[in-house]
Parts: structure tokens; C-alpha cells; sequence
């Protein structure tokens, strides 16, 4: 049983990379990678965000808008068509709610997260996470370990190509090439990386 | 029937705003596509930009999701502009784009299944696509609809640009095919060309996009970022 979790994490952490497996998040990514420090900063911001809006969604949608989850309120049609509307509302109310508690009472960490933390309301790795965990069936425990796990593996990423693009400083670019150009050429390099990762089976 | 609604809108327009000149209009539509691309010049909308590019056939769908939405959510937002607080103003652009969003989702699952299954979640995703916020929130809520109208199936067309060609490129050389027919035969049923099966996984999007940007950079000198 624990087996089956731990290959779970591992596979949502490398093999299925929510960045660079699934293009996910990536106007962030690219965006917010110039330094190490604001890297690490976001990529804790998403994997406790992630940790905490799966679960929910997968809450929401087993309970909710599954087809004859109303049914002892006499409600028996099935909802999942509002599913992207719902999800995208529980993530934006989650962030607002987690902003509010964090500025209340660990002010500290509300003060390196705070800028983050409205910007991941749009970050497609959020969204993504609850999309794949409805399409692929998972329950409850699975889904808190596909948050974390999934969460995890982004801010592995964002981490990794900000440590690579600060060290592209000292080297020559082709002019044409530099910034965003370059920038894709690293994260296409860490994907095929990543790719090692495939065969391994826990 | 097109030419009455728009004829409609701009005499409603007329009184508000001074009109489209032809010359702003086609300004408006191409510079997105070349000069001011969504993906490789403002970086938006990379997400999901790169999982569908596998094929042209889901390339092309993508493409008209993401420009039937943009500009219908340009419109909408553009149209109540001056009746939203701007507290609550992202809060309805994301339920407008949301349901607009589970319109296209639902259209391309009844008349398309099979590409909806390949697309899977990316269709869904275009809720969270930075394009549709950023020209929301950056035009939309500024101009009149005409205009917004005009901007969004702009930058529909060069997010379009860069993802069919990808695709293009992908499907070419990773199965050897264009739109499912055989264009360069396969080793595998007696032709010449070996299929470049990176083309097929995620690393090779990114280089094709970083060689997109390199071209259109060295041949727009004024593009290149200094850092």
C-alpha cells in the first residue's frame, strides 16, 4: 500500500514532470527563474498551494458534481460540465484564503511568499494538477500525494533552470538567442534530462 | 448576417469612441502575428502552447479554440468595461473567460471526440492561459469591443502561427506525416526516412520554439533583449 503512494510521489515528482513532462506553468516559469531565491520562494508557494487545492477539488468532485453524487438531495443529473468554472474558483478562493491566514499569523513567510501568491491563481500547473487528478480517477489519499508530489516536482524545476540561468551570465550568446531564446534551449535540455527518469518503475 | 452584426456594432460604437480607421484595424490584427508574437515576444501563453503540438490535427483545434475564446472574451470584457468595479473586475473576466472556456470544451468534445481525448486537459487549460488574462486585462479593459475584437483574433493568429508550425514541423519529422497522410515514407514500411522520435516528446517543443524566437530575432535586430 505505502509502496503504491511512494511510487505515486516519485513518478509525479520526476517522471511526470509538471514542467517539464506537461509544459505546465510555464509562463511563470520562465518568467520568475532568474534568481535562485525568488525560485525557491514560488516553488514552495506552489507545492503548498497544490497540496492543498487537489485534495479539495478531489473532494468536490466525488461529492459533488460526480454523477449521482446529489442523489439523497434528490438531485441525480451530473454537474462535471461546471467542473472547470468550480475548480478554478476554489483555487482562487484557496490562495485568497491561504494569503489571509499567512498574513495573520506567520507574517514572516506571508512577507516572502506574499507576491507569489496571487500569481499562482493563474498558473496552469494549479488548474493542471486538479484536471489530471479528475481524469485519472484518483482518491482521496492518492490525490494528497499527487499534490505534493506533483507541486514538488515544479519547484524542483523552477529551482534547477534558475540555478542554470544564473550561471549563463558569464557565457556568450548569440545575440539573437539571448533571453528567451536561450532560456528555452536550457529547459528543452533539462526535459530530455528528466526523460531519464522515465524507465523507473518502485 | 456577419456584415449586419458588425455594421450594429459599430453604430453603437459610433458615438462613444472615434471610429476604425482601416489602417488601425489592420494594425491591430497583424502586428501580434510578427512583431509583438504572444509566445515570442511577451512570453504568454507558453503553457499549453507546447503539450498539443504533436500533430498539426490538434495544432489547428487548439489553434481555433484559443482565438474563438480570446476574441469572444476580448468582447465581453471590453463591452462591460465601464459597469465593473475594478475590485472585483479579474474575478469576472475569470468566470466570463471560464464559461466561454467549458463552451469550446464541450463543442470539441460532441464534434470531435477523439481529438478532445487527445487534447485532454489542455483545452481546459486555456481557462488559466496567460494570453486570454493579459490581453483582457491589458487591451480589453481599456478599448472599445471593436477594437478588442480586432486585437484578440490578433493575437489569436500569432499564438496560431507558432503552434501550427511546431506542429507542422513535429508531426513531419517525428512520424513523417502532415495532417495524418504520408509524406515522407517511413524505413519501418520500406521507405527511406528514419522518424526522429525525440520530435515526439516534449524536449524537441522547446528547442523548435527556441529556433523560432532565434530566426525571428535575427531577422528583427530590434527584439533581442540586452541583460
Amino acid at each position: 500500500m505505502l509502496e503504491h503512494y511512494i511510487s505515486l510521489f516519485v513518478k509525479a515528482v520526476f517522471v511526470e514532470n509538471m514542467a517539464l513532462a506537461f509544459f505546465l506553468g510555464m509562463c511563470t516559469y520562465l518568467a520568475v527563474s532568474k534568481q535562485v531565491t525568488t525560485a525557491v520562494g514560488l516553488g514552495i508557494a506552489v507545492i503548498v498551494v497544490q497540496t492543498i487545492t487537489v485534495p479539495i477539488n478531489n473532494l468536490i468532485f466525488n461529492h459533488v458534481l460526480t454523477e449521482g453524487a446529489l442523489a439523497w438531495a434528490g438531485f441525480d443529473g451530473d454537474l462535471t460540465f461546471l467542473g472547470l468554472v468550480t475548480y478554478i474558483g476554489v483555487i482562487a478562493a484557496m490562495i485568497q484564503i491561504l494569503e489571509m491566514v499567512l498574513d495573520k499569523y506567520v507574517p514572516s513567510l506571508y512577507n516572502a511568499l506574499g507576491i507569489f501568491l496571487p500569481l499562482i491563481t493563474v498558473n496552469c500547473a494549479i488548474l493542471g494538477g486538479s484536471l489530471l487528478m479528475v481524469e485519472r480517477d484518483f482518491n482521496f489519499p492518492e490525490s494528497v500525494v499527487f499534490g505534493l508530489g506533483s507541486g514538488a516536482g515544479w519547484a524542483l524545476a523552477i529551482v534547477g533552470l534558475a540555478g542554470v540561468r544564473e550561471k549563463m551570465k558569464y557565457s556568450n550568446v548569440p545575440p539573437a538567442l539571448r533571453g528567451l531564446g536561450i532560456t528555452f534551449m536550457t529547459v528543452g535540455l533539462m526535459a530530455m534530462a528528466f526523460m531519464l527518469f522515465s524507465g523507473i518503475q518502485l | 448576417m456577419a456584415e449586419v452584426i458588425e455594421r450594429e456594432e459599430r453604430a453603437i460604437e459610433a458615438p462613444s469612441s472615434p471610429p476604425l480607421t482601416a489602417k488601425e484595424a489592420k494594425s491591430l490584427l497583424f502586428t501580434p502575428v510578427f512583431d509583438d508574437n504572444p509566445i515570442g515576444r511577451q512570453v504568454l501563453g507558453v503553457c499549453s502552447a507546447l503539450a498539443v503540438t504533436t500533430k498539426l490535427e490538434t495544432s489547428v483545434v487548439m489553434s481555433l479554440a484559443v482565438i474563438f475564446v480570446l476574441a469572444l472574451s476580448n468582447v465581453s470584457v471590453s463591452a462591460i468595461r465601464n459597469h465593473i468595479p475594478s475590485s472585483v473586475r479579474i474575478l469576472v473576466q475569470m468566470t466570463i473567460i471560464a464559461a466561454l472556456v467549458i463552451i469550446a470544451d464541450q463543442f470539441i468534445q460532441a464534434f470531435a471526440y477523439s481529438i478532445s481525448k487527445q487534447l485532454s486537459i489542455f483545452v481546459g487549460l486555456i481557462i488559466t492561459n496567460c494570453i486570454i488574462m493579459g490581453r483582457a486585462e491589458g487591451f480589453a479593459s481599456k478599448n472599445p469591443p471593436m477594437h478588442s475584437l480586432l486585437d484578440g483574433v490578433g493575437n489569436g493568429l500569432g499564438y496560431s502561427t507558432i503552434l501550427i508550425a511546431v506542429g507542422f514541423f513535429r508531426e513531419l519529422l517525428g512520424s513523417g506525416k502532415i495532417l495524418g497522410v504520408d509524406v515522407l515514407h517511413l524505413v519501418t514500411e520500406g521507405g527511406w526516412y528514419t522518424p526522429n522520435g525525440l520530435m515526439l516528446l516534449s524536449p524537441s517543443a522547446f528547442f523548435l520554439i527556441g529556433f523560432f524566437i532565434w530566426i525571428v530575432r535575427a531577422w528583427k535586430p530590434e527584439q533581442v533583449e540586452e541583460d
